[in-house]
């Protein structure tokens, strides 16, 4: 693959791991940063500034380092997690992003006006790092010690690293220096020795790693954690921990393998402590008494994990690992989205095809034929599913996006505000995913700055000083249902009112119900805010939001009460591609409804003269498909209603002749047609015939 | 950035001043200031206290720069840490790069 083909996805996966810091760093900010975290975020970052030296983006190579070196301080110990250091790296993360917006729009070098952006940002990097260096010189001036708790509890045991890095890890983008800092945070190195391999100055590579360490290491740390230290790195250093109380055959099999002369290591061990002298002489002794048979360092590994059980319960603890959702990222593999349209795409012709084979199939009165189609169809059928599987994405990545704009839009306003995330789980189609998050950022910003009231307002009515937003998701009879719901004072009717009253939206004397009042805050220049922030109420209204969730052929919704809050329930299909069709039809025309949508079918009583047919005892209202579209022909001699149901209301469609189930390709509309009512697309037919999708929503509202 | 400037009376070493990181995003023109101070003068004493960071690549090149000029009897000494040295030759203990001996503290340039 060549460099530039892997570009996008360069891009593509560094804006997923600044989300993943962001998301990182704003739980930090919530609570106490675990160690867990903070490695997670260090890697994130690290690995940025990898793939980003790798196509040679050295701006962000060094404006990443700097995040990364106040990270590792952090790891280390030296730089505190603080509310100001969360903040500065939230900022890092946007400006990081900016660098990677950057290039995908196809600015490969540094950008001047950016790089004086990342001025202010790259200054302050340094004055923590500068800080936490003058604390460590001033305050740490013996062997580094353990600064923190986070090693467990436990005798603290003589360990025995070994260590020798490959001659690209510095290309790599791995610090070796930073691994064993980052060693001191979980025990005492008592003793370092530092290896080198060099070569003469002149002929040496600068950016060639040629070092190796031995190090005596007192912790009570166990085998994993320490081996953990190196999880990174271990693709490209050669790592040998000796445990403690190690037997001298060991240090002879470390000897053995270690590409040094036997006695130069040995002295090494004794230089820093982990064999005294007298055990070294044994050693060699040993080794010169045994030339022809010397222990492996193999089995003496296998021999460890013999008597450390501990290691197996590790591996049982990551499998365990692999079904969390967190790691799920490491089992997926990228596919170009384009790709996965045309299979799509491939599916829905072969579903076309499958329909018409089966059509002349029933014509040929073929058993045999007939029963083979049925096979056919069916697997057909878990194609479908399988390829639609392939385009849906949880909704939980949207969702944690806004965590962000949580923190950022309540610090701004200065209100205490906390989000509260469920059905994150809740899986839609990518491209519905994709094109919810300006709506939903308006909804959430909305609930945030008109919703919440202020604290003391609140708790002068007795709610929690803090707001609450919550955000939640769930599927639904073939839609996706998202909310987004406050705990805040509720919408004032009187003033929604007097508001459309004064915009012109209704007369003084108009009756309204209370539905068709709150419907109002999705008119078009709509604002009740009395105080306009720079957040909402300006520009984007409920209107455009209205209009972007239409268009994805979903529907909005407003409930609210006074003093409690109020909550906006955005519907969704679950994919925009493919759809589980009821065919109809009218004279020659034929419709599909959306199968999702449909609760039964009923035959028409001939002379119903009013616009309302008896369901049961209940009033239907209905609309006629043939006076809809203005069908000619003569009338049917029977007629049919098909009962649909939407967001909570009935609606008939009286339609002459019932078809049956269909699965049908959503083709869009031509752009002729998007002002046509009543039709969502269209659709091929297995005769090749078209078929009109009917728009339910619209169909209900008509009926109503 | 590196500098060499010539200074003192004829006893005073050369004095090379390392200032910002010594990171492998530096290490060719380190490593090329270093050995031209090597093939220039007799005695270096090496300016550390503008350093702002220093990685592996930065502590292979000071031992290699220590190694090569004792190997050609060049008096070289490092002079003035910053406190990014100091941490790191601590950690390391990489105290005799100074020519002092072991469990001797190190001097802090301010």
């Amino acid at each position: 693959m060549k460099i530039d083909d892997a570009l996008p996805t360069f891009i593509l996966e560094s804006r997923e791991l600044l989300e993943e810091v962001e998301s990182h760093l704003l739980s930090a900010s919530s609570s106490e940063v675990d160690a867990e975290t903070l490695n997670a975020i260090f890697r994130a970052a690290h690995t940025i500034k990898g793939s980003s030296g790798l196509f040679q983006l050295d701006h962000i190579v060094a404006f990443v380092h700097g995040v990364e070196s106040l990270l590792d301080r952090a790891r280390a110990g030296s730089v505190v997690l603080d509310a100001g250091v969360i903040a500065l790296l939230l900022e890092c993360v946007d400006h990081t992003r900016l660098l990677i917006d950057a290039v995908a729009a196809g600015n490969l070098s540094a950008d001047r006006e950016l790089e004086r952006a990342g001025e202010p940002l790259r200054r302050r990097l340094a004055a923590y790092l500068g800080a936490a260096l003058s604390e460590t010189a001033n305050h740490r001036p013996g062997p580094v010690e353990s600064s923190s708790g986070t090693a467990a509890p436990g005798p603290r045991e003589h360990w025995h690293i070994s260590l020798r890095f490959g001659r690209d890890v510095l290309r790599n983008g791995m610090d070796p220096l930073s691994f064993i800092r980052y060693l001191g945070q979980i025990g005492t190195l008592s003793g370092v020795v530092v290896l080198s391999d060099l070569p003469a100055i002149t002929e040496m590579d600068p950016e060639s790693c040629y070092l190796g360490f031995e190090l005596a290491f007192l912790s009570s740390a166990t085998k994993e954690a320490i081996e953990g230290v190196f999880e990174y790195v271990k693709d490209d250093c050669q790592l040998h921990i000796l445990p403690p109380s190690s037997r001298v055959t060991e240090y002879i099999a470390l000897i053995e393998t270690a590409p040094l002369e036997a006695t130069r290591l040995g002295d090494m061990l004794v230089r820093c402590g982990s064999l005294t002298a007298r055990e070294l002489e044994e050693a060699l002794e040993a080794q010169r008494r045994q030339p022809h048979d010397p222990p492996k360092l193999g089995e003496i590994l296998v021999e460890q994990r013999l008597v450390h059980p501990a290691v197996i319960d590790a591996a049982l603890v990551r499998q365990k690992q692999a079904g969390d959702a967190k790691l799920w990222e490491s089992r997926s593999i990228r596919v170009d989205a384009g790709k996965l349209d045309r299979l799509i795409d491939l599916v829905g012709e072969l579903i076309i095809a499958t329909a018409s084979t089966n059509l002349t199939g029933r014509q040929t009165h073929a058993v045999a034929q007939q029963e083979q189609m049925e096979t056919l169809a069916r697997l057909v059928e878990e194609v479908r599913e399988s390829a639609l599987q392939l385009r849906m994405v949880r909704i939980g990545g949207t969702f944690s996006r806004f965590q962000r704009v949580v923190h950022d839009v309540a610090r701004e306003i200065g209100k205490d505000i906390r989000l509260i995330i469920t059905g994150e789980d809740t899986e839609l189609d990518k491209t519905v995913v994709e094109r919810l998050g300006d709506p939903l950022t308006h909804l959430v910003r909305n609930a945030i700055d008109h919703g919440i009231e202020p604290s003391n307002e609140r708790q002068a009515r007795g709610k929690p000083a803090h707001g609450t937003v919550r955000l939640n998701a769930f599927h639904d009879s073939g839609s996706v249902v998202i909310e987004v719901s406050d705990d805040g004072g509720g919408m004032k009717r009187e003033r929604i009112r007097a508001k459309a009253v004064e915009r012109g939206l209704i007369g003084r004397d108009d009756v309204l119900r209370d539905d068709q009042i709150l419907e109002l805050v999705f008119e078009p220049g709509f604002s009740t805010a009395d105080q306009v922030t720079n957040l909402s109420g300006r520009g984007v209204g409920m209107d455009v939001v209205k209009r972007s969730i239409e268009a994805l052929r979903g529907t909005v919704q407003l409930t609210s009460e006074v003093g409690a809050g109020s909550t906006v329930t955005v519907r969704l299909p679950l994919t925009l591609a493919i759809v589980n069709g009821f065919l109809v039809g009218v004279a020659d025309t034929v419709f599909v409804f959306p199968l999702d949508t449909i609760e039964e079918c009923i035959e028409f009583p001939a002379a119903t003269p009013h616009a309302y047919a008896d369901l049961r005892g209940q009033m239907l209202p209905f609309v006629r498909l043939r006076e809809l579209f203005e069908v000619d022909g003569p009338p049917a001699t029977r007629e049919n209603i098909v009962v649909v149901k939407h967001a909570g209301q009935k609606a008939g469609v009286v339609v002459d002749s019932l078809f049956g189930e269909f699965k049908t390709v959503i083709k869009p509309l031509g752009k002729m047609f998007s002002q046509v009512k009543w039709i969502s697309g269209s659709s091929l037919l297995g005769t090749g015939e078209v078929a009109l999708i009917l728009d339910v929503p619209a169909l209900v509202q008509q009926a109503n | 950035m590196t500098q060499a400037t010539a200074a003192g009376p004829p006893a005073a070493a050369t004095r090379l001043s390392l200032e910002g990181d010594l990171t492998i995003y530096r290490a060719v023109e380190l490593r090329n200031a270093l050995v031209e101070a090597l093939g220039r003068a007799s005695a270096i004493d090496v300016d550390l206290s503008k350093v702002t960071e220093v990685d592996s690549a930065g502590v292979q090149l000071l031992m290699l720069v220590a190694q090569t000029a004792q190997a050609r009897g060049i008096d070289l000494r490092f002079v003035e840490l910053s406190p990014a040295v100091v941490e790191v030759i601590e950690l390391l203990q990489l105290r005799w790069l100074l020519g002092v001996p072991a469990g001797t503290g190190v001097g802090v340039s301010r």
